[in-house]
């Protein structure tokens, strides 16, 4: 397979010689960019198969730089910020970026975060059938297996967590989910959310207070992570 | 005294004094007028005093003026004069309807104050909030950058990825390094400033040879990385000096540290120091200088200039002035007329008579 291409957007140079240095050890290609001007000639002028954006740039805010991308750029945008307000987070999702990543960040997260936005690309369609440690997911047999056994799930159940799955690694805004679960007129009542996840927690969840594959993105939304 | 009157809003006391004395006056001036014009007319002359009384006084004052007046055109203008009588039906009509306009006047233009003063404090809050904010997001910003390269640095060292070459390591663990000094010098800046706040800034003084120091900075500023070229004038021999040695070292190093962050690379920064009365020390630079209208605010804790697209707390700068003003001296800014800024701090010289350099 050949590198993927990487392009970072960030004012700060201590981060960018950082990740440049991070990403190449592991097999990417990086391109830097320091401003959001530049950044935009570069990405299309050559376009990367993933971007590192971060929010607080000079000339133009981060978001603006996202929305501009959004109506041309597919491949994805994974945010890095040293904002951690939800708002600015939601702000970003609903903008069209895949991941939000908030300044300091572990390496080992960041490059798996990378590791799953890229994956989604490359097949295009999640592999219909997902294995963890002890649970399995078919979505063409819409089965759930746990420890081997199979998991009766309600069909708003069935449904949450298929949709959840199907967008592996990425995290889903708990507007979003509410809106393609119960429809637009749902879209405050995040009660509903919160009941749905708790029982499908625990369902699936050797923990549900623990959870290793439904995870709370606080005050954002849930992600599906599967090693 | 008509603006201290409207604008300065005079106290309470003073208040009902201006409301009788404006009436009265107005009155006087509508008796040496009477010959001309109807009494119906002094009426709405009056109740124009109330009115312009009632844009910027308090409810009670402009009741009085109200009533005060009322009774005024009764005396001394409605046939039979100087009787508080009445004649006609109708100038009774008239007269009491006068005293309700005047009172309604009066609250109506009270209540809309009310509401526009609410709606200013509204606004006021909501620009400190706003304002409180862009503090705390530049402070984070500031606070986090160094810690996510520190973080991401050491979490690549730890890994030991065969991929990383040892110029790689060298690199990572220099940019630890100048993260933890940017970190430092932040908390460094934070804590001074809180001192500052706090009032009890007491200056240490003790004997100091202010060219050592300098050169000292400056060599503090470079091994920090700046890549401007610093160039250095002073007048010789610079006399020992007496003054806080810790507190002069913060404020050059945050006017070098300011000129090297807002300058091309390529800029000289040029620092002269010399002592008559004064000890003079200024940091000029040949960068774009400073927009003239904002030099006032500059020295403002957690002031950044509007333009700038440079990360920063705004602290620097008010530390700077804050530590001058504690030794007794002043700063200031100036643009130079060829560009460029230049910093000039004073401070009160006491100066050694031991000569520096003489026979020990």
């Amino acid at each position: 397979m050949n590198k993927a291409e990487i392009l970072i957007i960030d004012d700060e140079p201590q981060i960018r010689r950082l990740l440049e240095i991070t990403l190449h050890s592991n097999n990417y290609v990086v391109n830097l960019a320091a401003t959001a001007k530049d950044g935009l000639i570069m990405a299309s002028n050559h376009p990367p198969d993933l971007i590192l954006l971060d929010l607080g740039l000079p000339d133009k805010s981060g978001h603006d730089v996202l929305k501009s991308l959004r109506q041309w750029y597919t491949n994805p945008v994974i945010i890095l910020s040293v904002q951690h307000d939800e708002e600015d987070i939601i702000a970003a999702l609903d903008n069209g970026a895949n991941d939000y990543l908030g300044k300091p960040f572990r390496t080992g997260e960041l490059l798996a975060r990378i590791r799953s936005a890229l994956r989604t690309v490359a097949t295009d369609e999640v592999d219909p059938v997902l294995r963890g440690n002890d649970l399995e997911i078919d979505l063409t047999t819409r089965t759930v297996k746990k420890n081997g056994e199979l998991v009766k799930l309600t069909l708003t159940e069935y449904s949450l967590l298929a949709l959840l799955v199907r967008n592996e690694g990425k995290v889903l805004t708990h507007q979003y989910l509410l809106r393609a679960i119960w429809g637009p007129g749902f879209i405050n009542q995040s009660q509903y959310l919160r009941v749905f996840i708790a029982q499908l927690r625990k369902k699936i969840e050797t923990d549900p207070n623990r959870p290793e594959y439904l995870l709370t993105e606080s005050g954002v939304g849930y992600r599906f992570v599967i090693n | 005294m008509n603006k201290d009157l409207f604008q300065n809003k005079p106290g309470l006391r003073w208040q009902y004094f201006y409301s009788v004395l404006i009436v009265i006056t107005v009155s006087l001036l509508c008796y040496g007028l009477s010959q001309y014009l109807g009494y119906r007319v002094i009426a709405l002359i009056l109740l124009l005093a109330v009115s312009i009384i009632a844009i910027s006084f308090e409810i009670f004052p402009v009741l009085l003026a109200a009533a005060l007046s009322a009774f005024i055109w009764d005396f001394f203008f409605i046939p039979p004069h100087f009787t508080f009588h009445v004649a006609s039906t109708e100038d009774a009509i008239l007269l009491i309807m006068y005293f309700i306009i005047a009172m309604v006047n009066a609250v109506l233009t009270y209540r809309i104050r009310k509401v526009e003063k609410l709606a200013r404090l509204r606004q006021e809050r909501a620009k400190a909030v706003k304002l409180y904010n862009t503090l705390l997001n530049s402070l984070s910003h500031e606070l986090r950058t160094p810690i996510a390269t520190i973080i991401g640095a050491t979490d690549n060292l730890q890994e030991d990825n065969k991929n990383l070459t040892e110029e790689n390591k060298k690199q990572l663990v220099a940019e630890i390094a100048k993260a933890s000094v940017r970190l430092n010098q932040q908390v460094e800046n934070l804590l001074n400033s809180s001192r500052i706040e706090s009032g009890f800034l007491q200056p240490r003084k003790d004997w100091c040879d202010v060219e050592e120091l300098i050169h000292a900075v400056i060599k503090r500023v470079e091994e920090d990385g700046v890549t401007q070229q610093i160039k250095i004038a002073i007048q010789s021999p610079l006399p020992l000096i007496k003054l806080d040695k810790g507190m002069l070292e913060q404020v050059l190093l945050n006017l070098l540290s300011n000129a090297s962050r807002h300058t091309p690379q390529d800029a000289v920064i040029m620092v002269r120091s010399s002592c008559n009365h004064f000890l003079l020390i200024s940091i000029e630079d040949n960068g774009k200088g400073f927009p003239e209208e904002e030099i006032p605010f500059v020295f403002n804790k957690f002031y950044r200039l509007k333009q700038t697209t440079i990360s920063g707390t705004g602290l620097g700068l008010s530390i700077v002035k804050g530590f001058t003003e504690a030794m007794g001296g002043t700063v200031e800014l100036q643009n130079k007329p060829e560009g460029g800024a230049r910093f000039t701090v004073k401070l009160p010289a006491e100066k050694s008579t031991f000569k520096k350099g003489a026979d020990e």
